[in-house]
């Protein structure tokens, strides 16, 4: 099930620079799953060792939050990786 | 993922390298940086930044081998990952299996890697083998060069370390650093915790027992506790791998294997100087010979230099006594922080030293101390200074 995902810059080292990807996956961790293949590593910089979300990350399906890796993701959907810290 | 150097510090790479003795790699909160120096250390030429506004803990280069270099990363943003370089730093490539925890049981506390603080080259005779330290507490061995990382389960699930690392850590979390190789035997390790103490392992990790008799912790209500002090910087001699030294949060500690009692050497620094501070550098051909850094422990622990006056103080009988250096550092008004990875020697004779603030200057002395001068200024905030041929 195809959709794209949204990159945001701090993670554009991964995808030559590309602001967003066409993935697969019906969740978002399936779409996770299918980032990490194309782009190696990059996965690991946004989900822990504990399959969680990193304090840091925020996903959305669309305009709806994505607090676990579950929530379910439909054909044409965008996902979001937003990085959330301000500060110096 | 890739990055090259900064193309415009590079103009005359080739005709300069031909002369360069070393380099001085620097971690910073935003990026790393080189410096090196000419053939008598007089001149020394920044380059970079690369990975700007990565936050690099620490960058070291294999002894075994000078052209690898392996550096601590991570961003505000992102996890935690290792860059490996096969070039001296010209190009750089993640890690394919950063340092994390293995997947917690059901029950169990789930622990993940916030940030890999302390990279170590492994034995001499065991080329490729690396160690990580990680906050929280975590220890982590590669064996093929840094690429892939494997949880050292003889401490991470020992049965003792809820003890021994509670989370009780420094403004910048729980941190595991100071990890020591015995140069005479791969399998005698020693490895600090900010806060936990001194752990040592005769059998090459599997197991662990504290070390750290003698050591005050003044911050815990149990007296003469086996565990819980707060090491800042231990380090092994390696002419002498029996004899240690330790800048901890309460005072510089020296200890002769093998005995397990360390002894407080820094009761003979002045008594307005007093002996708190995070590094603790060793002359590699004098085990009676180190240096430290003190910073003010007083009221709130500003951890700054001591009425705003550096300075470096140099014991070359093993802690009996101290003699101060501050040629050429600043007379005032310098309220300056040395963390616990940002001083080093050379290879030089007389042996070079090295030391970068958090506000970031670096400054050097090429007569082993007894003179200073700034060779870098206005860098971000310095985690890590070390030096390779």
């Amino acid at each position: 099930m195809g959709c794209t995902v949204r990159i945001p810059s701090p993670l554009r080292s991964y995808t030559n620079g590309a602001a967003s990807t066409a993935v697969n996956g019906s969740t978002v961790a399936e779409v996770l799953a299918d980032l990490d293949r194309r782009f190696p590593g990059m996965r690991f910089r946004m989900i822990d060792e504990q399959e969680r979300i990193r304090q840091h990350i925020r996903l959305y399906v669309n305009t709806r939050a994505a607090t676990h890796l579950a929530e379910p993701v439909r054909a044409g959907d965008e996902v979001h990786v937003i990085c959330a810290l301000t500060g110096g | 993922m890739l990055s090259s150097a900064s193309k415009g510090t590079t103009r005359h790479w080739s005709s300069y390298d031909s002369v360069m003795t070393g380099t001085l790699w620097i971690g910073t909160r935003k990026g790393t940086f080189t410096l090196r120096p000419d053939a008598r250390r007089r001149t020394f030429r920044l380059a970079g930044p690369q990975f700007l506004g990565h936050i690099i803990h620490h960058i070291v280069a294999d002894p075994r081998n000078p052209k690898i270099v392996l550096m601590a990363a991570k961003t505000g943003h992102l996890g935690p990952t290792v860059f490996r370089s096969t070039d001296r730093g010209r190009t750089w490539k993640e890690a394919t299996q950063p340092p994390a925890f293995r997947k917690a049981l059901e029950g169990e506390t789930a622990r993940a890697v916030q940030a890999v603080f302390w990279l170590t080259p492994g034995h001499a005779s065991e080329r490729g083998t690396w160690y990580a330290g990680t906050s929280p507490a975590g220890l982590f061995r590669s064996e093929d060069g840094g690429e892939k990382w494997e949880s050292v389960a003889g401490f991470n699930d020992h049965p003792m370390r809820p003890q021994w690392a509670t989370g009780f850590g420094t403004p910048g979390g729980e941190l595991l650093h100071s990890i020591l190789i015995d140069p005479r035997d791969l399998r005698h390790l020693y490895l600090a915790i900010s806060a936990g103490g001194v752990f040592e392992s005769t059998d090459a990790g599997k197991n662990w027992a504290p070390l750290n008799e003698g050591v005050e912790a003044n911050f815990i209500p149990t007296p003469d506790p086996e565990f819980g002090h707060d090491p800042h910087c231990v380090a092994l001699h390696p002419l002498n791998p029996d004899r240690l030294y330790q800048q901890n949060h309460c005072g510089i500690y020296r200890l002769d294997r093998p005995a397990r009692r360390w002894q407080r050497i820094g009761t003979a620094m002045p008594k307005k100087i007093g002996d708190i501070g995070f590094p603790v550098v060793l002359d590699p051909r004098d085990p009676d010979t180190a240096w430290v850094l003190p910073m003010d422990g007083s009221t709130v622990w500003p951890r700054t230099a001591i009425e705003g006056k550096p300075a470096i103080f140099v014991t070359k009988n093993a802690g009996k006594s101290w003699r101060r250096l501050d040629k050429g550092l600043p007379r005032a008004q310098a309220w300056l922080t040395v963390l616990r990875q940002a001083m080093c020697s050379d290879a030089g004779k007389p042996l070079g030293l090295y030391f970068g603030t958090t506000n970031g200057e670096v400054w050097a002395s090429a007569n082993a101390g007894e003179a200073w001068r700034c060779i870098a200024r206005h860098l971000p905030m310095i985690y890590s200074v070390t030096y390779s041929v």
